[in-house]
């Protein structure tokens, strides 16, 4: 009986010890190195004050991850910050499920000036009217990696500018010069959709769907069989046709592969692959540069961003708002943003953080680092060029993802492909949006 | 002394079948019926808005002239991904079973593959096959100069999905192929013998009689398999692509669901799925299995 009670009794201390501070429940899908970094910040938190525990926990890569957010709202077991990857910001935008991080800040007493972030990063993550609707959390964006040794052999002047794009024209003759030279293949290219005609398309500031690039209304249809790219994709094909240009597959893993093996001299990719060819490449030396642009861009805009953004879920209390607001805060301050850039290599989100950055020397000793900054900063976003905001823009990649392997393979002209791909992905827009009618 | 340990009460048997219901109750009726709500609702991913929208997702489904080449794309994959595992299965057992000496170490080597995963087999295949950094690929490439790319190539791509499927199919099909052939009384195919039978015809007219009911259940759970299963593959190997040339009705159903988060579409996809095997099974059971000897 005694046994009983003091076991009651200390069941109900602990569960009063465990009250003490507030749980702020954070699902992502940074594994690995990432990983050990995103539990670094958590613990820094953590340890700076004792109002709350932030607990991370990985839910599996970014499908996996939203699929585990949405399975947990249904079962009403949500957690309070769930990190979802920039093609389904749509998707979370319109959920209703969301609490839009610029009305937590606001309401938990934090007056952000929002115009010390990057603004080309903020704008895919804002509303129509400017609001910003989740917290830039990973983001990084596409440049172009080359092999130095290769380009010295074929006789091509390098290494490139770090800042002024060469066209694509120029592209063309250098790896016209590496083919000739021996090598294999011209050029590589990972996440074909996003870098040849999402940021293709951001950069020459071409609209890839009507409504600005769907902010302005859920109505959108794509627009990216106009001529511009299809030029861009045919003369890719033509490219494939005499092995300037290699297709190596949807993701990275093929692309990287042939660069590692030099048997590509050129290879286009998102700026986290820095890290991994670092690591990779020890037989000869590379470096980066921004993407090519078209003769007739005079004023390339800037890229656009990837990676994934912090969502706030809808149903807590308003103590743990508190918390997250105040660990949102936490991630975005200087010392936090230089420490995940400098170990990651995504994007300082602040402009704060950034010039830190540069006072301190490091972009001189790290000038690979800078290449996607200054592409993605070189021009204030417009409305075309600030990002895109589609509904199942993950199957609309997809259908694009498809339509250009057939245009590769010659099954289709680069006309029909496209065409092919906006009429598609037009009647997955049209079901998106009856759901939200 | 007769046994009379039989019990009165009406309800024990129901109680003792209890568990097994229940389970199937949980694990299949209960989400089948769930998606079948789902195939004909619109919702969104949280579920803040469900419409009943009657059939429209089986007419969109329909009309859709990619969905009916996925249908297309299926029946070619698993009618190879069948065909290339029962016969190599079924060839492999006859030679097996003639072996004279370490049978027990060749039966259980050849066992192996069939602990693989799915996964893991497409990505062993895609270390030989992927033209990248595939050993095989860079090989024939190389010393043959065939072309060879599944990344690019529709049918390359097809070749390298059934290779990895069928494999690791080939093991389960020679476990059941072989315990067949065990149960086949070595009198009868001494008796072939004795009357001038070639080995050939001793298989033919024999052997191959006498498995017809292993052969049958094979067929039926190869094609569930290569309708199900072999998901994995397809996931590592070619993400159903290269333009949609792998991309089979389960893998649709994935895709458009998971990751696209399209739950209605999707949801109507798992219920063709389903009535297709069912329509397989029915069909099979119907009429290729009059042809089938249980010899006794």
């Amino acid at each position: 009986m005694v046994g009983v009670v003091v076991g009651v009794a200390l069941i109900s201390f602990a569960g009063q010890a465990l009250a003490g501070p507030t749980t702020i429940n954070w699902w992502h899908s940074m594994k690995g190195a990432r990983g050990e970094v995103a539990a670094t910040m958590i613990k820094a938190f953590n340890d700076s004050q004792s109002d709350y525990v932030v607990v991370g926990a990985y839910k599996g890569n970014y499908d996996e991850a939203i699929n585990a957010g949405v399975a947990a709202y249904r079962a009403k077991k949500q957690p309070h910050i769930i990190q979802a990857f920039e093609v389904g910001t749509g998707t979370m935008m319109l959920s209703g499920a969301v609490y839009p991080v610029h009305k937590l800040m606001k309401e938990a007493g934090y007056n952000i000036d929002w115009s010390r972030y990057l603004q080309p990063v903020l704008s895919y993550y804002m509303d129509a009217n400017g609001d910003l609707m989740s917290m830039p959390f990973n983001s990084s964006t596409p440049v172009m990696y080359y092999n130095v040794d290769l380009f010295k052999k074929a006789g091509i002047p390098a290494p490139l500018s770090k800042t002024e794009p060469i066209t694509w024209d120029e592209l063309g003759e250098i790896t016209a010069k590496l083919v000739k030279s021996g090598v294999p293949g011209g050029m590589v290219t990972g996440w074909q959709s996003w870098t040849q005609v999402e940021n293709f398309s951001a950069i020459h500031n071409i609209p890839f769907a009507t409504r600005a690039n769907g902010y302005e209304g859920l109505d959108c249809e794509l627009v990216i069989n106009n001529p511009k790219v299809v030029h861009h994709i045919a003369q890719l094909k033509t490219w494939a046709d005499d092995k300037r240009f290699v297709y190596a597959g949807q993701k990275f893993q093929g692309p990287k592969a042939e660069f590692i093996a030099q048997n590509a001299g050129v290879y286009i990719d998102s700026i986290s692959a820095i890290a991994k060819l670092q690591k990779a490449v020890n037989d000869f030396t590379w470096d980066a540069a921004p993407l090519p642009v078209e003769s007739w861009m005079k004023e390339p805009q800037n890229s656009i961003i990837g990676g994934a953004s912090l969502w706030v879920f809808k149903g807590h209390s308003k103590k743990e708002y508190k918390g997250v607001a105040a660990f949102l805060k936490h991630l975005s301050n200087p010392d936090m943003q230089i420490y995940w850039h400098k170990e990651t290599g995504y994007f300082p989100i602040t402009l704060d953080a950034y010039n830190i950055l540069k006072k301190q020397g490091y972009y001189e000793e790290n000038p690979l680092k800078e290449v996607g900054i200054m592409q993605l900063t070189r021009r204030d976003p417009t409305k075309i060029s600030r990002g895109l905001r589609l509904g199942y823009f993950i199957q609309i990649r997809n259908i694009i993802n498809e339509e250009l392997e057939l245009v590769w393979n010659g099954t289709k002209t680069p006309q029909a492909g496209l065409d092919d791909a906006v009429k598609r992905s037009n009647m997955k827009l049209r079901e998106f949006e009856k759901v939200y009618k | 002394m007769v046994k009379r340990s039989f019990f009165t009460s009406k309800f024990l048997p129901y109680f003792l079948i209890l568990p097994q219901v229940l389970v199937t109750v949980t694990f299949f009726y209960w989400p089948a019926l769930q998606g079948l709500a789902q195939s004909v609702m619109r919702s969104d991913p949280f579920g803040q808005r469900n419409t009943f929208i009657w059939l429209e997702n089986f007419i969109a489904l329909f009309k859709d002239p990619l969905y009916l080449k996925s249908v297309g794309t299926t029946l070619i994959f698993s009618i190879c991904v069948a065909a290339v595992s029962i016969s190599m299965g079924l060839f492999i057992a006859t030679m097996a079973n003639r072996a004279l000496k370490a049978k027990a170490l060749i039966r259980t080597m050849l066992i192996w593959p069939y602990a693989v995963a799915p996964a893991i087999s497409g990505i062993l295949w895609l270390f030989l096959l992927h033209p990248s950094y595939g050993v095989v690929a860079i090989a024939i490439k190389r010393w043959f100069g065939i072309d060879w790319n599944p990344v690019l190539d529709g049918k390359d791509a097809m070749f390298m999905v059934v290779m990895a499927s069928a494999w690791k199919e080939i093991s389960y099909n020679f476990v059941f192929f072989i315990a067949g052939m065990q149960a086949i009384p070595g009198s009868l195919i001494e008796a072939a013998a004795m009357d001038g039978a070639s080995p050939f015809r001793r298989f033919w007219k024999i052997t191959l009689p006498l498995l017809s009911p292993t052969l049958f259940f094979l067929t039926v759970m190869n094609i569930i398999y290569s309708f199900f299963e072999t998901f994995g593959v397809i996931h590592m190997m070619t993400q159903g692509g290269p333009g949609g040339a792998t991309n089979i009705l389960v893998y649709k159903v994935y895709q458009d669901g998971f990751i696209g988060l399209n739950l209605g579409s999707s949801a109507a996809q798992s219920i063709v799925l389903m009535s297709l095997i069912i329509v397989i099974t029915v069909f099979q059971f119907k009429y290729v299995e009059r042809k089938v000897q249980y010899a006794g």
